[in-house]
């Protein structure tokens, strides 16, 4: 279960692993705060329903699955966005029509289809659970770039966290949308660049391992005492 | 002059993709090749108009009469899903080359966040009947513009010399931002046209 969660943080992030659910993603991170508000609001329809579809996917007819889902979906939409119009209304007003477009968010129903409507009912909470904070993570990283580069500061509920002053040539494209595409180009060619470095890097150690071992197994054949010895250094490798 | 200036500011002004980021999924999913993003397209282009239109009917003619507005993004969603099968159905009876040519793009359609934004645009803006089918028009034509330039540049990006970290996704969203920043030259255009 726990494994569930991480998934959806690390591995199969949504945004930089899966590449789903874009639209939010590039249109509201003009501020941190904006991919904040916008990834909690994901998080509780993903949450509520991943579970209630892994609760009900027994009951309903394959056939008709996809428009069920939908109806569970929309109805956990309609409330995230009644719930924000009455108490965040400044938030509401930004994040305007993403709020209801979180209906045909892919990340949404690719979990009900793909995980919730056939795992357990707590994995399916700790998978929406873990893919919402993994998206919310990621809007609020995009988020944070764009407003950095793009106003020269930082503000998470009212506190400056981060000033680069007066002197700072605000670079205003990255608020504007060429800059959403291009901070997300640019970080998922981060984060390939970073996945080649390490799989080189597990390769060479593999290969370097194997000489190695091939190494001792024919020092061990040359030795009298061969089988112990090998097997020794066998497990010697192993530990 | 209204309807011009809503087509032309669908189309080039607040393009549905790269000013608005509206239906991103399928434009970085089925732009590999001009022959598919054209079929996908005409599909968008067809169903976000007749999307327009049916919900706004369903808006003024169900929804606000009987006070069910805190119903519309379910009802929206449902009239989408229903029109999109329907039209599956009916190209599948009536028109087989049509249906073999836009079959397979129908489905993904019904999660295009580009047809459900259209028609919430649309009631946000307070449109009339003639001026929402027109928004829908208009958006899906922006819409296929931006997929078929899109689909154009990465068919020649398969063939260039790209440093392998940037390959596939990474040199696709820069491409599409070097077109952002050439579309949003439209923005000075038209300025008494400008909507927003």
């Amino acid at each position: 279960m726990l494994r569930d969660f991480w998934n959806g943080i690390l591995k199969e992030n949504p945004v930089f692993g899966l590449v789903l659910g874009l639209c939010p993603t590039l249109a509201v991170t003009t501020a941190m705060e904006n991919g904040l508000w916008m990834g909690l609001a994901v998080i509780f329809v993903l949450t509520c329903s991943n579970a209630l579809i892994s609760l009900l996917a027994p009951v309903i007819p394959s056939r008709v699955r996809i428009p069920c889902f939908i109806v569970v979906i929309a109805t956990f939409v309609t409330l995230v966005d009644m719930t924000m119009h009455a108490f965040v209304p400044a938030m509401y007003q930004i994040l305007g029509i993403f709020i209801p477009l979180i209906v045909v968010n892919c990340i949404i129903l690719g979990r009900a289809e793909a995980f919730a409507s056939r795992k357990p009912f707590l994995n399916s909470v700790a998978d929406g659970v873990g893919m919402g904070v993994g998206f919310t993570g990621a809007l609020m990283l995009i988020g944070g770039i764009r407003e950095v580069l793009g106003t020269g500061a930082l503000t998470l509920f009212g506190h400056r966290l981060l000033d680069l002053g007066p002197s700072y040539p605000a670079a205003l494209s990255f608020i504007l949308p060429p800059g959403a595409f291009l901070t997300m180009g640019l970080l998922l060619g981060g984060f390939n660049a970073l996945g080649n470095y390490r799989a080189a890097r597990t390769r060479q150690r593999r290969r370097s391992a194997l000489i190695e071992r091939t190494a001792s197994r024919a020092e061990a054949k040359a030795t009298p005492t061969g089988p112990t010895a090998g097997a020794g250094a066998e497990r010697g490798q192993q530990s | 002059m209204k309807f011009v200036a809503i087509l032309v500011g669908g189309i080039l002004i607040n393009n549905f993709i790269l000013a608005r980021f509206l239906g991103l999924c399928p434009f970085f999913g089925v732009s590999r090749q001009v022959e598919t993003a054209t079929g996908m397209s005409m599909a968008v282009i067809f169903v976000m108009t007749l999307a327009s239109f049916i919900t706004w009917l369903v808006q003024n003619l169900v929804l606000v009469p009987l006070h069910l507005e805190y119903l519309q993004t379910a009802a929206f969603i449902l009239v989408i899903a229903a029109l999109v099968q329907f039209v599956e159905t009916v190209l599948r009876k009536t028109t087989p080359n049509l249906y073999t040519a836009l079959g397979i793009y129908l489905p993904l359609i019904t999660t295009n966040c580009a047809v459900l934004g259209v028609a919430l645009l649309s009631v946000q803006q307070h449109y009339g009947l003639v001026e929402a089918v027109f928004n829908g028009l208009a958006g899906g034509m922006g819409w296929s513009l931006a997929i078929l330039l899109f689909a154009g540049i990465r068919e020649r990006l398969a063939l260039a010399d790209i440093p392998p970290a940037m390959r596939g996704w990474p040199i696709a969203f820069i491409s599409a931002s070097l077109m952002a920043i050439a579309f949003f030259g439209f923005q000075g255009l038209f300025k008494d046209l400008f909507l927003r």
